[in-house]
Parts: structure tokens; sequence; C-alpha cells
């Protein structure tokens, strides 16, 4: 199942308030994103911890819906 | 999660110097993003162990909550969750993954 763009973006901000998202749809299908994320809230934990973070902020879409989303996080 | 699957991931993780858990197998990988952890490892010549977990259906949600990770493939290092495709890609590129594997003690080619 598929999930838009904007979805991904706000459930993302929702959670990671200070959040810049940049969301690209690799395959124009409306199933195989990228995200790159950027905040503070990344700056001391490490990658596993801040994709997780993102994960947890998409409410267990992740694996679900959200089969192909690809992950990048940055320390602002 | 039962014990028998959380003791067989376990076990595969003890055993296992490196440990890839997958869809599909290092031969025939049923996922792109399982092809291409696969990929990475074999391109460092680097001694895995491929755990399919399209073999069992209690295998494939288990490792999720083992792990507390949502997505399949996942690397393990030494007893160690190193992360899944996109961390440890992120890793291959920019060269962190030689520098855990050396400081593991995993031989790979340089």
């Amino acid at each position: 199942m598929a999930m838009d763009l904007k979805e991904i973006e706000t459930l993302i901000k929702e959670s990671i308030s200070d959040a810049i998202v940049e969301i690209e749809d690799l395959a124009g299908d409306g199933n195989h994103y990228s995200a790159t994320v950027t905040s503070k809230e990344f700056s001391g934990k490490n990658k596993i911890e801040q994709h997780k973070m993102v994960y947890n902020s998409l409410k267990g879409k992740m694996g679900n819906e959200l089969h192909a989303l690809a992950i990048k996080t940055k320390e602002q | 999660m039962d014990d028998n699957t959380k003791n067989l991931i376990q076990s595969h993780i003890d055993t296992n110097e490196v440990c890839l858990f997958m869809k599909g197998t290092p031969d025939a990988p049923q996922c792109g993003f399982s092809m291409a952890i696969s990929n990475m490892l074999k391109i460092l010549e680097v001694n895995y162990k491929g755990v399919n977990v399209l073999e069992s259906q209690s295998l494939r949600e288990g490792i999720k909550e083992f792990s507390d990770w949502p997505t399949i493939p996942q690397v393990y290092i030494k007893g160690e969750f190193v992360g899944g495709c996109d961390i440890v890609k992120e890793m291959y590129e920019n060269g962190e993954l030689k520098k855990v594997l050396e400081d593991k003690g995993i031989n790979f080619k340089n």
C-alpha cells in the first residue's frame, strides 16, 4: 500500500519538531521513497538511534505500508 | 516472540562473527535491499552467514522484535547490531564499515 509524500513528512515533523525533511519518490510509483531528515535532536546519538527516531515517528508503518523508504539522517 | 525463535536468532548471532538476516540467500537474494548488503560483504570478501528470514514466518517477524528494528536486512557483527540497509550502505560508502570490521578483528579485503 502506498503512502503519499505529505503524510510521511507530516508524521516525521510531528515527532521531530525541528526536522527538515526532504523526500524523493525514487521510482515514481508512490512506493519507493528516500527521506533525508536533518535535525538538532540527532546530536549525540548514533545512527541506529537516529534512524529509530525516524522509524518511531512513522508509527509502525515502516516495514508495513512503507516497504521501501530509504532513510538518511543528518545532524544539524 | 517464542523462546525457540529467540534462541535460534541468538545462536545465529553467537556462532557467526558476521551475520546477515536477509530475504533470500547470498546466492539468490529475494529483495534488492538484501542483495545490496550481501554484495557489499562479498566485495569486501567478508566471511558471513546469510540467514534467510523467508524460510520461517516466526523468524521473519522475530528478528524485527529481537533487534527492535522494523526492516530487513539486518547486520550483526560479533554479536552487535550494526544496522539495516541504509546505515550499512552509508558505512560502506564512507569507509566506516571497514573500520568496524578492522576494530572487531574480522578479515576482509582492504
